[in-house]
């Protein structure tokens, strides 16, 4: 497909490697000459210096054969024009990034006036996600398929547990065939786990299970508690907004400090019930005043990913609290894993997820659909994705163990009308089924594209 | 410097330039003649030899400029050596200096012979000569990204940008393997065109070839003695000199014409500019030599040819321009450093740095009148960076730098002053001839064997553009560090 992407920012960088990494045409333009040369220069990619949102750029840019533009500049109001100016000239799809919450409020309301086949909100979804970890402490990231049936849950195998040392076939006898476990990650390496796999304490496993046996599994591994009762937000930002609103509506304390006294003010007018803390989050000695780490859960969300890795390792070793910690640069992400972090959360990423399984839903053949993507592994090399079986195709109606899979490629189980079916050899994916596959390759877009 | 990844890619070239060798095999079956069995041999061992290197790809597949230039000077002088081992094996060309002088002057389409007759050389020798002109005018590695697009990782584009000409390098299409693609159907349906017209004409079909592809590059290699003068036809010399100045043309232009973007097409200011020297010089050059020939539409056919040949860096010749005006030898001299345009296969400076070189002299005079104004220097509506500009201006200043040490060296060999001057500016721009003892009559065969590696390194530095070259010299890019 052909995509033009406005915007070389942050996340237009990651989602032009990303969709160029799954084959696509890509043409990215930016005003600013130095960030077009970068890209050009490190991915194959066609870059036009300019103004995205004038018309005669975009014509530059072959707006007349372009399937799908994506405006993520630095201003809403910029995106959404230039979705309006590249609708005109005949682009079906066009994805706008709109994070003012003021806008995102209201954008329901035009959305189709608009155009806009969708709009993102990386700080929205990082909220999101950061709101589901809060829940479930336990786990270091949570993804849910199939409308909530299905969750994904990623832990850390416990010291002297059940699952330590003991390999993966054995651990059927524990979960009784109601759990999967479909990634493992130990050191930069992710796997996709066969039966004589050796899982050791400190692994990162990710196990899919229906919603109810997720928990039971997480208390019998001593990693349920209760739901964060006070979190303590570190950082003013717009992700620290939306979280907040999230938290509040919960019946949750929160308390937010922030460096800016400006943004305070503007925070406490927006979020009366929360405790807005004027001060330094790099100033322990506030910290400690504030009671920090005996909070429940604390979050890191300032600007800087220095300062968030340095004070999440501080109050990891101080305080029992669920941590999340973002970190937008994910360059280094091989040494932050190793930190021993609890949570990391990165913005970038999520915004790519999303419009990957949009990009990937458009091109997808009649038969199936992609409903859901994550990445899975922190370096955003195993991907699971949920598929609708919408009618007969080369996959249907024979027995899970006479299809030729793909090597690194897992079907992890079958959703058939909101009950879970274990993908054993003997069973078959039928039409309706939404079918959930873990993988190394990139780019699925149909069901069938997990045959060899 | 990841030294994993340009070894790796050499192995691609040399894997390419194997599997070229068969052509040349084939033409040596077709006319029978023994000798067409050292390309085989040569060729399967190149092959082989690439096979080895490429079989495990190496892990680490990034590359900067680094490696981008770097590779790419490797690789041609990897193919120019391999590419004179059929010459001097199968003993045709008796010393190694001259075959490797003649595969130089083919890859990098300068068409310089160091042989006193080419139609000594069996009919293989001579298609694989000429072969190498068509393959070094587009480019080794370009060809290599349209057939294995995935060689350097994802940073290809820095291998495109080395062996590209031009001061600015842009892809018409998102995808790499897509424009190099592009490029060569460009290259191979004009080549095809012009074989077919001069077949037409009554050209025996594999002097048609061979001139073809020698146009197409803008090389310059006859397989006759008497170069195309051999062909004594108005047509013929016409299709040719119109076919020269065709494959000048940056080929933007019919990437364009191509994608029917006709306004953007002809609004390309170089091209304008490069159409308009070669209408100035013709007419100037054949008011200028109009008492040689007998009528006027003589001169011009012999001025446009020539004009369209020296320009492209071609260096056909039909006529010994010695006999020439000084005036007219001037002008050639000036063309041959001006060039064709950028994104052709031709050589020389490029007439899109002359041209902003041009406009920055301009405006440094603006400057001495108004002190206080401010000028951005603009190409085809867009403004040209000072980056650019300054890398334009220490281009133009190496290549001086380079023209004078050639010239001290070659001067030894105790030529006259326009033959040295000539031989240098001749092989530094990859145009083929120069004038005096190396005019179109002549060639480079009694030229010592310091002055025949000098003159290859002049020509591969030409073709280059100079720096992916010169990088190899300076030994922090060898440095793992560094």
């Amino acid at each position: 497909m052909k995509i033009i992407i406005v915007g070389c920012g942050k996340i237009g960088s990651t989602i032009a490697a990303e969709l160029n990494s799954e084959g696509h045409q890509i043409v990215v333009i930016d005003s600013n000459p130095a960030a077009v040369e970068n890209l050009t220069n490190t991915i194959d990619l066609m870059g036009i210096t300019g103004n995205g949102a004038s018309y005669e750029i975009l014509e530059e840019a072959e707006i007349g054969n372009a399937d799908l533009i994506i405006a993520v500049t630095g201003a809403d109001e910029l995106n959404i024009y230039c979705c309006l100016l590249a609708r005109s000239a005949g682009v079906r799809h066009t994805i706008a990034r709109v994070r003012n919450p003021e806008y995102t409020k209201d954008l329901s309301r035009v959305k189709d006036i608009l155009g806009l086949s969708l709009s993102i909100n990386p700080e929205l979804i990082c909220a999101r996600e950061m709101d589901r970890l809060l829940k479930f402490p336990g786990a270091i990231e949570i993804d849910t398929f199939a409308k909530g049936v299905v969750e994904l849950i990623k832990i850390s195998v416990p010291e002297n547990s059940f699952l330590s040392n003991v390999q993966v076939s054995s651990t059927a006898d524990y979960f009784k065939g109601k759990v999967r476990i479909c990634t493992v990650e130990r050191g930069d390496e992710t796997y996709i786990p066969n039966g004589d796999f050796m899982l050791l304490p400190g692994d990162k496993i990710s196990l899919l299970a229906s919603t109810s046996d997720a928990a039971k599994i997480l208390k019998k591994l001593g990693l349920l508690s209760a739901r964060s009762r006070s979190v303590v937000i570190l950082g003013g930002s717009k992700t620290a907004y939306y979280l907040a609103t999230f938290l509040l509506r919960a019946g949750v304390n929160v308390k937010i400090i922030e460096k800016s006294k400006q943004r305070c003010e503007e925070l406490d007018e927006k979020l009366h019930e929360a405790v807005i803390i004027n001060g330094n989050c790099m100033d322990l000695e506030l910290m400690t005043s504030e009671g920090v780490e005996h909070a429940d859960g604390i979050v890191a969300l300032m600007n800087n990913d220095e300062e968030n890795i340095l004070i999440s390792l501080y109050l990891r070793k101080r305080s029992g609290a669920k941590i999340i910690t973002k970190i937008n640069n994910s360059s280094f992400s091989s040494i932050v894993e190793g930190l021993n972090l609890d949570s990391i959360i990165n913005p970038k990423h999520l915004a790519g997820e999303q419009i990957a399984k949009y990009v990937r839903s458009m091109q997808n053949s009649i038969s199936s659909d992609v409903e859901t993507l994550y990445h899975i592994s922190s370096n955003n090399d195993i991907e699971a994705l949920e598929f609708r079986v919408k009618e007969n195709s080369k996959v249907t109606g024979i027995p899970l163990k006479y299809l030729r899979l793909k090597d690194n490629l897992q079907i992890a189980c079958i959703n058939r009308g909101g009950k879970l079916i274990r993908a054993s050899g003997s069973d078959a994916i039928e039409i309706n089924d939404t079918v959930i596959v873990v993988t190394k390759h990139k780019g699925l877009s149909s069901l069938e594209d997990i045959l060899k | 410097m990841n030294k994993r990844i340009v070894l790796y890619i050499i192995g691609w070239v040399l894997i390419i330039e194997g599997a070229a060798m068969q052509l040349p095999a084939l033409v040596g079956l077709i006319y029978k003649e023994p000798n067409g069995l050292y390309f085989v041999g040569i060729g399967v061992a190149l092959i082989l030899i690439g096979i080895i290197i490429v079989w495990k790809r190496p892990k680490n597949t990034t590359m900067y400029q680094r490696e981008g230039l770097v590779s790419t000077a490797l690789s041609w002088i990897v193919i120019s050596l391999a590419g004179a081992l059929p010459f001097y094996l199968s003993g045709e060309v008796k010393r190694f200096e001259d075959a490797f002088f003649e595969i130089v002057s083919g890859f990098t389409t300068t068409g310089a012979s160091a042989l006193t007759s080419v139609e000594d050389l069996s009919n293989c020798m001579n298609f694989w000569r000429c072969f190498s002109i068509w393959l070094g005018g587009m480019g080794i590695l370009v060809f290599l990204l349209a057939i294995v697009p995935k060689v350097g990782g994802q940073q290809n584009a820095y291998l495109m940008k080395a062996e590209s000409p031009g001061p600015i390098f842009g892809k018409v299409t998102p995808k790499i393997r897509d424009y190099a693609a592009i490029l060569y159907i460009v290259y191979f349906g004009l080549t095809l065109i012009q074989f077919l017209l001069l077949v037409f004409g009554g050209m025996e079909v594999f002097d048609a070839i061979n001139v073809s592809m020698s146009t197409a590059g803008t090389g310059g290699f006859s397989i006759k003695n008497a170069g195309i003068a051999a062909y004594d036809s108005y047509y013929l010399q016409g299709v040719i000199a119109v076919f020269m100045m065709l494959f000048g043309i940056n080929f933007s232009f019919y990437l364009l014409l191509l994608a029917k973007k006709f306004k953007p097409a002809f609004k390309i200011s170089e091209v304008w500019f490069y159409l308009g020297i070669i209408a100035v010089t013709t007419a100037l050059i054949a008011i200028n030599i109009s008492n040689i020939y007998p009528s006027a539409y003589d001169s011009i056919h012999q001025a446009f040819f020539y004009v369209s040949s020296i320009i492209t860096t071609t260096g056909f010749g039909i006529s010994d321009v010695n006999l020439w005006p000084g005036f007219s030898l001037a002008l050639i001299i000036i063309i041959t450093f001006i060039g064709a345009c950028a994104g052709s296969t031709g050589g020389g400076i490029k007439v899109s740095r002359v041209l902003i070189l041009l406009k920055e002299i301009k405006k440094e005079f603006k400057i001495i009148l108004h002190p206080h104004t401010v000028q951005t220097v603009k190409m085809d509506g867009k403004k040209i960076s000072h980056e650019t500009v300054r890398s334009i201006s220490i281009f133009f200043m190496v290549y001086v730098l380079l023209f004078i040490v050639s010239f001290v060296i070659v001067s030894l060999d105790n030529f006259d002053f326009l033959t040295t001057f000539t031989s240098v500016a001749a092989t530094l721009n990859n145009t083929g001839p120069g004038l005096g003892d190396v005019g179109p009559t002549g060639n480079f065969s009694q030229f010592s064997a310091l002055s025949k590696y000098v003159l290859s390194f002049t020509m591969l530095a030409g073709r280059l553009e100079l720096f992916p070259l010169f990088i190899l010299f300076i030994p922090a890019t060898w440095k793992k560090k560094g």
